[in-house]
């Protein structure tokens, strides 16, 4: 299946803060990510990538700065109809609901057009289509990784925001998860994801972006200067 | 898609997980029946003695289920951080709320009328003549429940004590659709029954002024 992305959108992360307490999880950032760009989020346990990736859904509002959405088609007066894909570290599904009712449920609650061909689709992208109507709950973490996936990508997003999206995939997993955000970033989708090194998917990059205590410490265009802010593998 | 499309399909969400597992009806009604076969060994079934408490057990027994059958209600969606799907997924946040609600309303419904019968063989009373009128109580006093609830669930579902939580904000607020609901189920259960119009407007206006509040107000009880 070829992704589309019908309208490419960036992102603009403006002094951006974030506080528990008196612990500071994001300090000041200030963050331009293009439409279609592929920005890789590094930096250590702790550093600030889920709560920026949080932020960046809207999940979680900010203490203090501004995230805005520039849809590139209408300018700014687009930013409200740019509805972020997101894969978090949880899987977002309902383990009592089969993988097909998963994304049935969330197609039909983003009124996607023809949904069951859409989630059948999905299914099959995702190597799920003979386990369709398992419980969630019946699956490995790596399969629950999968309807996750495919969760997100149910209204072919023109951003797309991953944090540590290849948990609990096992090789394979992690190939289709490659091929599949290289077709979306070849589409024209925004992708901003965190990992923890350098891998497959870190490859696909075209920018990296090194956290650290909550602020950039490092931002790198694709090249030689990629490993040192991906970092090493598993850090 | 419009705040009704969205909570049609989310309380048929709601509907298949409660009826594919059965927990919460299951448990709510065994307690509610331990709790009145229970009250019943204390009263004498035919004196007026039970006529007169049976309305405020019974009402106090649902009370008691509904925070249980709400204490989950939130606590579900906290498991795999399928909240945050909802949220991302709905145009109005609102719309997850309204889904929960009538949910909670329609198992407690089904719950309070499923014991309706057992309370009458057990506490000695007639209730076919005024069974319009007892639904109509059951309605408004568990939809007074369910959006309290709902939103206290909402609140509690992120803390740290949240077991207990619950219960410690839930009581106190639904201490007056208690007190209006027990006075009109007692008068309509009484020898000479009639409709106590004062409490029926008391429930109304709960229910209006509370879901109104959580109209205003919800998309901030889901924020993290």
């Amino acid at each position: 299946m070829t992704p589309r992305v019908s309208y490419p959108a960036g992102i603009r992360f403006e002094n951006v803060e974030k506080r528990y307490g008196g612990l500071y999880a994001l300090r000041r950032v200030s963050l331009d990510v293009a439409p279609g760009e592929c920005v890789v989020l590094a930096g250590r346990n702790g550093s600030g990538k889920t709560t920026l990736l949080r932020i960046a859904a809207r999940l979680v509002g900010p203490s203090g700065g501004n995230v805005s959405y520039i849809d590139s088609s209408r300018g700014d007066k687009g930013a409200d109809r740019v509805r972020p894909g997101f894969v978090a570290h949880a899987t977002m599904v309902y383990d009592e609901l089969s993988a097909e009712e998963n994304l049935l449920l969330f197609a039909r609650l983003q009124a996607v057009e023809r949904p069951k061909e859409r989630v059948a689709a999905l299914l099959e992208e995702v190597s799920l289509t003979e386990r369709r109507a398992s419980l969630v709950r019946t699956f490995s973490r790596g399969m629950r990784q999968r309807v996750a996936i495919a969760r997100a990508l149910l209204t072919e997003p023109s951003v797309l925001l991953l944090d540590e999206p290849a948990t609990g995939l096992d090789s394979p997993g992690i190939a289709w998860l490659t091929q599949t955000l290289c077709g979306m970033r070849d589409a024209g989708c925004t992708l901003l994801m965190s990992l923890h090194g350098a891998s497959e998917i870190s490859a696909l990059a075209t920018r990296g972006i090194r956290l650290d205590a909550g602020a950039v410490v490092g931002d790198t265009n694709a090249g030689a200067s990629m490993s040192s802010v991906l970092g090493r593998a598993g850090e | 898609m419009s705040l009704l499309a969205n909570t049609g399909v989310l309380l048929g969400k709601e509907l298949k997980t409660e009826f594919r597992s059965r927990e919460l009806l299951t448990t709510t009604i065994i307690f509610v029946i331990i709790v009145l076969v229970l009250f019943s060994f204390t009263f004498d079934p035919l004196s007026d003695e039970a006529r007169r408490f049976g309305s405020g057990l019974l009402w106090l027994a649902f009370l008691f289920a509904a925070s249980l059958m709400l204490q989950p209600c939130f606590l579900r969606e906290q498991t795999n951080d399928t909240l945050s799907a909802l949220r991302l997924s709905v145009s109005d946040p609102f719309a997850i709320f309204l889904a929960k609600l009538a949910a909670n309303t329609l198992f407690l419904m089904v719950m309070e009328l499923l014991l309706l019968p057992v309370f009458a063989v057990m506490y000695s009373v007639t209730v076919l003549g005024v069974l319009p009128w007892l639904v109509l109580v059951f309605f408004l006093g568990s939809l007074g429940v369910s959006i309290a609830g709902t939103a206290l669930s909402s609140i509690s579902a992120q803390a740290r004590m949240r077991e207990l939580l619950l219960p410690l904000l839930l009581l106190p607020m639904l201490t007056p659709i208690l007190i209006a609901s027990t006075e009109v189920t007692a008068a309509l259960l009484d020898r000479s029954p009639y409709v106590l119009w004062k409490g029926i407007g008391f429930l109304v206006a709960f229910d209006i002024v509370f879901l109104t509040a959580l109209w205003l107000f919800g998309e901030y009880l889901l924020e993290e």
